[in-house]
């Protein structure tokens, strides 16, 4: 057949290994495939990191030493230092630093305890074991966006579930919480919301390193009795100090850079300002409110700089202290 | 009670305190998903009505007509907008940390542990807080207010990068690889015909987990769309809640509709989900 005869024209035709030009084009081939080929894989995450995540830190450094404004082009010019001297005497940064501080440990310290706790509830032979795990993250998966709208209404001052369920234990009555108003509340409000995302997140984290645990390291334990709760301290949570660790620098990261909550929480979002008199402000919201409602670019290059070196010595700190308290094994 | 102490913990049955643990979990992770579901059925009075109703109302299509024909918020349009950003981001994010993956668990060339490491540290950068000099920069690129501006900074992740090669790892076996280039396959054809088929269940993890991240970014969509008529939904979110008065019942049902399509991607693709957590967690 016709077909046949297209597809084989004649094995004399075929080009001889011999035959050197074509080995030589092959062997390029070849080589390019073996030496080259490879970088072009890996070249596409190099390429974008570098211009869409390490230049912009980088780059930031420069406009934080500039005079860098989106109202007004033709301030331009090199700043110097004035924009981190301004930081160091503005009120409204140290505000910040205090509340994002507070909102942090508010979430963090009951984020990773609960955690461990429901991790070691589901570290046990359960019916169903996959739908209680896909339960735990329901709160992973929702937006911060929409969540916080609906704990906005949660905490609302006058006809909030919060209120209500306070009323009914004799909290408030008559003169019900206005969440809103103090550091405390706003506070204890945001962290609300940050625990609620991220608790069965963690879990999970934690939930895989439990189960990698030997089973034979709990037999020591039962040797002298210990109940299932100074099994889970004493045993448990040493075992998986790592994750534990891990989760602890991560949260540090996130919720040093806590944004959407405190932005959303506030009665007018646009404003940026983290309530009436900034009682939750946090510095990230700081940095978009003073580079896209007060257009001062270069003076928020400045923060975000100061937040990033906050991040590394915190996290750094955390990483440390947490290992130091889990017994210091390296 | 000292018999069942003596065993690990995860050979222990759950008991019926374990049950009634974790029972009171589930019911606060879902707690406010339905209350936001309630308050988007609901009328203005119902919303703050004490004590608070916990049945749906009957005004869930109402809200969601007054969302989508709000004229400066875009809603409709900004769900499009959503998904095409996650869909892209989310194609392109399997495509090239596989690719990449795959050169690092199953290539060698020079510096390729040093480029891994390189790959690591780089997870730790919080990227947020460039936000200012990437504004500045897509403003000289021309792309504010664009959905490109959202798209390109995402389209490979170091996690991503980092998850495939682990799988790749383990999932391909080197001698399959082996000979293929003995049968004269080049590196791509490898790519496409032996490790893009083995690692599907990779592929459907990350998917998943980039498409839930990037659907729910926030901060710099933001910054570079607010205003725009080009918004991701959550950006017409944060327009709903905005202005002089904000009307709950409106804002939450479209919290609501904004939700959904990722509680059905959890509904269907949970597992993966929970794979991919766990498994990062044990590696990292």
């Amino acid at each position: 057949m016709a077909v046949t005869q297209v597809r084989r024209p004649s094995p004399a035709h075929r080009p001889a290994p011999a035959k050197v030009p074509v080995s030589r084009w092959r062997l390029w081939v070849y080589h390019f495939d073996t030496k080259r080929v490879p970088y072009l894989l890996i070249a596409p995450f190099f390429l974008l990191f570098a211009v869409f995540g390490l230049f912009p830190i980088v780059f930031n450094g420069i406009v934080a030493l500039r005079h860098w404004r989106l109202d007004d082009p033709t301030l331009t010019g090199w700043a110097g230092f004035t924009n981190f001297e301004r930081l160091l005497t503005d009120d409204d940064f140290w505000n910040a630093l205090v509340n994002t501080f507070g909102i942090f440990l508010l979430s963090t310290v009951p984020q990773l305890l609960l955690a461990l706790i429901i991790a070691n509830l589901l570290n046990r032979r359960l019916r169903t074991t996959t739908w209680w795990r896909i339960g735990v993250l329901l709160p992973y998966v929702t937006p911060v966006a929409a969540s916080t709208l609906l704990f906005a209404v949660f905490f609302a001052r006058d006809g909030g579930m919060a209120n209500w369920i306070l009323s009914l234990v004799g909290i408030g009555g008559d003169e019900p919480i206005d969440w809103r108003a103090d550091k405390w509340s706003s506070w204890i409000a945001i962290a609300t919301m940050v625990n609620w995302k991220w608790i069965g997140y963690n879990a999970l984290l934690y939930l895989a390193a439990m189960q990698s645990i030997p089973r034979d390291v709990y037999d020591a334990a039962a040797v002298d009795g210990a109940g299932p709760w100074r099994q889970l301290w004493q045993i448990t949570v040493p075992m998986i100090q790592p994750v534990v660790i891990f989760t602890v620098v991560l949260s540090t990261i996130g919720g040093l850079q806590l944004y959407t909550e405190p932005m959303l929480f506030d009665e007018n979002p646009a404003a940026a300002s983290g309530g009436s008199d900034g009682q939750y402000q946090t510095i990230a919201q700081l940095i978009y409110q003073v580079g896209w409602k007060d257009l001062n670019l270069g003076y928020a290059a400045a923060m975000s700089w100061a937040l990033f070196l906050i991040i590394l010595v915190v996290a750094a700190l955390n990483a440390l202290a947490t290992n130091r308290l889990g017994g210091g094994r390296r | 009670m000292s018999t069942v102490a003596n065993r690990a913990p995860q050979e222990t049955r759950g008991t019926w305190r374990t049950y009634l643990g974790l029972g009171a979990v589930m019911v606060l992770s879902a707690f406010p998903l339905y209350w936001m579901f309630v308050i988007a059925t609901s009328t203005d009075e119902a919303v703050s009505a004490i004590p608070p109703t916990v049945l749906p109302g009957g005004e869930l299509v109402t809200n969601l007509r007054e969302v989508f024909t709000l004229q400066e918020v875009y809603f409709a349009a900004s769900l499009i907008n959503s998904v095409i950003v996650a869909g892209v981001v989310t194609a392109s994010t399997l495509f090239f940390c596989s690719l990449a993956g795959f050169a690092f668990a199953k290539l060698r060339f020079r510096a390729r542990n040093a480029l891994m490491v390189v790959v690591i540290l780089t997870l730790t950068v919080p990227n947020q807080l460039g936000v200012v000099a990437l504004y500045i920069l897509m403003g000289k690129l021309g792309w504010n207010g664009t959905l490109t501006a959202v798209i390109v900074p995402t389209l490979v992740s170091a996690f991503g990068v980092f998850y495939m090669r682990q799988f790749i790892q383990h999932a391909v076996p080197d001698e399959l690889i082996e000979s293929a280039r003995m049968d004269g396959a080049l590196t791509f054809r490898i790519y496409w015909s032996i490790i893009l088929p083995a690692i599907r269940p990779a592929l459907a993890v990350l998917g998943l987990l980039t498409f839930v991240a990037t659907w729910n970014d926030f901060q710099w969509p933001l910054i570079t769309l607010n205003g725009t008529e080009f918004p991701t939904s959550m950006v017409a979110l944060s327009d709903l809640a905005s202005g002089n008065y904000v009307i709950y019942r409106r804002v939450l049902a479209g919290a609501f509709v904004a939700t959904v399509p990722l509680l059905v991607l959890l509904l269907i693709g949970g597992r993966q989900i929970v794979r991919g957590i766990m498994e990062g967690a044990v590696k990292s």
